[in-house]
C-alpha cells in the first residue's frame, strides 16, 4: 500500500468528491421534481397523461442510465440540444432518476387505505382536498425511506459521467488508475469518500424519516 | 445535422452481435450472482464470527461504491497482480460480485422474515434445525425472494452496458463502433436502448412467468 | 437425583429474562392421561412454561423431566440437539396461530415430520395423514393449502399435524385465542375428544368453561408463581386465593 502517493493524489480526491456531491445534490432535486410530476401524471383522472406516465417509468427504466446519457450528450446536438458534460450529467441522471422516484412516490400514495379517502370524502371534502390533507401527510411518511434507497442508487450512478469525462470521484480514480498503475490504493481513496458521502446522506436520511413519523 | 435511421441496417450485423454478448454477459453474470448470493447469505448468517466479519465489510464496501469504480478496480487490480483476464471475463466477474452482493441482502432479510413460529412448529415436531431450514424455512424464503432476484436481474441487464468501459463489446461498445464510422451518435444509441427495452421485456415476462409458477395459493 | 415416578415433572423452575425473573421456582407434576388447565392474565408466565417444557424457551434454571427422561439435561451442543429433537417427536405441540406450514397442503403439514424423521413411505404416510386428518373432520380438506382454510379448520390440521408423530403428551398453547368465536367450538370439540381417547394434555387456555369441563386440575398462575391449584370444580367455584377470586371475577365480567 503505497501511503506517500494516497496522500499526494487526495486534494485532489477530494476536489473531485465536492463535484460528485454537487452532481448528486442537483440530480436529486431534477429527479424528484420529475418523480412529483410523473407521479401525479401516473394517478392522473386522464388516461392520456396516464399513459405518458407509465411510458415514461417504462422507458427509462427499461434502458441502462449509461445509453440514456449518451443520447443526451453525444446524440443532443444533433436534435439542437447542445449542452455541456456536467449540465447532460444533471439532466441524464435526473430525467432517470425520476422515473425510479416515480413508482415510490406512486407506491406511498397507493399505500395509504383507501377507506382513508372515503372517510374524508363522506366528510364534504373534495377530491383534491383529500388527496392534500389526508392522503398525502399519510404518504409523505411511507415515501421518505424508499426515496432514501433511491438517493442512495442516484449517487452511486453519478459515477456513469465519467465516461462522458466529468471530473468527479469516479473519474479521478479512472485517471489515477491509469497514470500510476496502483488501483487499489486508488479505489480506496475514491471508495471511502462515496462511502462517507452515503453515510451521512443515509443518517440525513434516518433524521428526515424520524421527524415526519412523530409529527 | 438532421437524423438518418436508413443507415442502420448496414450496420445491424456489429449491433446484432453486440446484443448476443450483452445477453450472454448477464446471463453468465446473473448465473454468478445468483450462486455468490446464496454463498454471502450462508455465510452471512450461519458462519462463525472469524469469518462473517470480512464478509460483511466486502458486503460493505461493495453496497457503499458505485458499480463502475467497481469493474475498474476488477479490471486493473487483477492486471496488478498478474492475472491478466479477457476484458469480458472481468466484467462478468465485477458484474457477478457486485450483484451477489445484492442478492445475498434478500436472501438474509427473506430467510429472516419467515414468521418464527415455522421454525418454532417444525422444531416441535423433532426436525433438527438443518432440517427445519431445508424442509420449512428455504421453501417459503425462496419464494418471497423471487420477485426482488428478479428485479436485480433486470438491473444486472441495463447495468451491463457499463461494462463498455472496460472494452467489452457489448451492445454499447458496439454502438459506439458503429457511431466511430457513421458519427450518428443518436441514430445508434437510440437503436442500442430500443434493443436493451426488448431484452428488459422479455426479462420481465420470464419473471413474471416463474413468479406464478412458485406463488403458494394455487 | 431422584427417582423419577411422574409422567411429567417440573422441578423449580425457573426463567429470567435480564432482571425480569418470569418463572418463579415453579414445580409441576402431571401423570398419564392427566388433563391439566393453565390459566392466568397475560404475562403471568403460563406460556413460558409450557414452552419450556419441549425446551422451545429454555429455563434458566430447574429441571423438566417426561417419562423418565431429563428433557433439558446439559450435553454437548451436538448431542443435545440430537437428544432434544427425539423428546420433541414426542411431545406435540399446537400453537396460538397454528403456524402452519404456507407452502405446504394439509396432507404435506401432516406427512413431512413422519416421512422425514421416521423413515415412513409415501403410502403409509398418506394412509396416516388421512387417518388424522379424518379424526379432526378435515378429511375433505386433505389437498387444500392453508390460504384455502378458515382459522378453526387450520388449527384442526395443525393438532392433527402434531397428532401423527403419535406423541405422549400433547401441548396446547392458547389454541383458540386467535379464532373468531364461532369457530372455537369445534376445535374445542377435537380437544375433547383427546380427552376421552386419554391423551394427556397440558392446556394453557382462557377459556374457564372449557377448561372446567376437560381439565382434571387447573392452575392459576401469576407473576411467574403457580397461585392455586386443584380440581376446576373447586378452583372455579370456591378459590381460597384472594387473588385467584379477584382473576376470576374480572374474567367473568369481561365475558359478560
Amino acid at each position: 500500500m503505497d501511503f506517500e502517493l494516497m496522500q499526494k493524489v487526495f486534494p485532489f480526491f477530494l476536489e473531485a468528491a465536492w463535484t460528485t456531491i454537487l452532481l448528486s445534490v442537483l440530480t436529486a432535486i431534477l429527479g424528484l421534481t420529475c418523480g412529483t410530476l410523473g407521479a401525479a401524471a401516473r394517478l392522473s383522472r386522464f388516461r392520456s397523461l396516464r399513459f405518458i406516465g407509465a411510458a415514461y417509468v417504462s422507458v427509462f427504466r427499461g434502458t441502462p442510465a449509461l445509453i440514456q446519457l449518451f443520447i443526451l450528450y453525444f446524440g443532443g446536438p444533433q436534435i439542437g440540444i447542445q449542452l455541456d458534460a456536467f449540465q447532460a450529467g444533471v439532466i441524464g441522471l435526473g430525467i432517470n432518476a425520476g422515473a425510479y422516484m416515480t413508482e415510490t412516490i406512486r407506491g406511498a400514495i397507493i399505500a395509504v387505505d383507501s377507506g382513508q379517502r372515503e372517510a374524508a370524502r363522506t366528510l364534504g371534502l373534495s377530491n383534491w382536498q383529500a388527496t392534500y390533507k389526508v392522503i398525502l401527510p399519510q404518504a409523505a411518511r411511507l415515501m421518505v425511506r424508499p426515496l432514501g434507497v433511491n438517493l442512495n442508487m442516484l449517487i452511486k450512478a453519478t459515477a456513469l459521467v465519467a465516461a462522458i469525462s466529468v471530473i468527479e470521484l469516479t473519474y479521478t480514480a479512472q485517471r489515477y488508475i491509469g497514470s500510476t498503475y496502483k488501483p487499489f490504493e486508488m479505489f480506496l481513496l475514491a471508495g471511502i469518500l462515496y462511502m462517507i458521502i452515503l453515510y451521512a446522506t443515509g443518517r440525513a436520511v434516518a433524521w428526515v424519516d424520524r421527524k415526519v413519523q412523530i409529527t | 445535422m438532421g437524423l438518418d435511421f436508413s443507415i442502420i441496417p448496414d450496420y445491424l450485423d456489429i449491433i446484432l452481435l453486440g446484443v448476443a454478448w450483452t445477453v450472454g454477459i448477464t446471463l453468465a453474470a446473473a448465473a454468478l450472482s445468483f450462486a455468490g448470493g446464496v454463498v454471502f447469505a450462508v455465510i452471512a448468517l450461519y458462519a462463525p464470527w472469524v469469518i462473517r466479519q470480512p464478509f460483511r465489510l466486502i458486503e460493505f464496501v461493495f453496497m457503499g461504491t458505485p458499480l463502475l469504480l467497481q469493474l475498474f478496480l476488477i479490471y486493473f487490480g487483477l492486471v496488478q497482480i498478474g492475472i491478466d483476464l479477457p476484458a469480458f471475463v472481468a466484467g462478468i466477474i465485477g458484474l457477478g460480485l457486485h450483484f451477489a452482493v445484492y442478492n445475498s441482502e434478500l436472501i438474509q432479510t427473506s430467510i429472516l422474515a419467515v414468521d418464527r413460529g415455522q421454525m418454532e412448529a417444525a422444531r416441535t415436531l423433532g426436525l433438527s434445525r438443518g432440517q427445519a431450514l431445508r424442509k420449512v424455512v428455504i421453501p417459503q424464503a425462496v419464494r418471497a425472494v423471487v420477485p426482488p432476484i428478479g428485479n436485480n436481474m433486470i438491473a444486472l441487464l441495463k447495468d451491463s452496458a457499463l461494462v463498455s468501459v472496460i472494452g467489452v463489446s457489448e451492445l454499447t461498445l458496439s454502438a459506439q463502433r458503429a457511431i466511430g464510422k457513421t458519427y450518428r451518435p443518436f441514430e445508434f444509441y437510440i437503436l442500442a436502448a430500443a434493443f436493451y427495452y426488448v431484452i428488459n421485456l422479455c426479462m420481465e415476462w420470464v419473471q413474471r412467468k416463474i413468479e406464478r409458477r412458485i406463488s403458494i395459493s394455487r | 437425583m431422584t427417582e423419577q415416578t411422574h409422567f411429567v415433572d417440573i422441578r423449580h423452575a425457573q426463567k429470567s429474562f435480564g432482571s425480569l425473573e418470569v418463572l418463579k421456582d415453579i414445580s409441576l407434576t402431571v401423570e398419564r392421561g392427566q388433563i391439566v388447565g393453565i390459566i392466568g392474565s397475560s404475562g403471568s408466565g403460563k406460556s413460558t412454561l409450557l414452552r419450556a417444557i419441549n425446551d422451545l424457551d429454555p429455563l434458566t434454571g430447574g429441571e423438566v423431566w417426561l417419562d423418565g427422561v431429563q428433557v433439558n439435561k446439559t450435553l454437548p451442543h451436538r448431542q443435545y440437539e440430537k437428544h432434544i429433537n427425539a423428546m420433541r417427536q414426542q411431545v406435540g405441540m399446537v400453537f396460538q396461530h397454528f403456524n402452519l406450514f404456507p407452502h405446504m397442503t394439509a396432507r404435506q403439514n401432516v406427512t413431512m415430520a413422519p416421512m422425514m424423521l421416521k423413515g415412513l413411505s409415501q403410502e403409509a404416510a398418506d394412509k396416516l395423514a388421512e387417518e388424522q386428518l379424518d379424526k379432526v373432520g378435515m378429511l375433505e380438506r386433505i389437498d387444500y393449502y392453508p390460504s384455502q382454510l378458515s382459522g378453526g379448520q387450520k388449527q384442526r390440521v395443525a393438532i392433527a399435524r402434531a397428532l401423527a408423530m403419535e406423541p405422549k403428551l400433547m401441548l396446547f398453547d392458547e389454541a383458540t385465542s386467535a379464532l373468531d368465536p364461532e369457530l372455537v367450538e369445534e376445535v374445542n370439540m377435537v380437544m375433547k375428544k383427546l380427552a376421552e381417547e386419554h391423551m394427556t394434555m397440558i392446556i394453557v387456555t382462557h377459556e374457564m368453561d372449557f377448561a372446567a369441563s376437560v381439565c382434571d386440575r387447573v392452575l392459576f398462575m401469576d407473576k411467574g408463581v403457580v397461585v392455586e391449584e386443584g380440581p376446576p370444580e373447586v378452583l372455579f367455584r370456591n378459590p381460597s386465593k384472594d387473588r385467584t377470586r379477584e382473576f376470576l371475577r374480572k374474567h367473568l365480567e369481561g365475558a359478560k
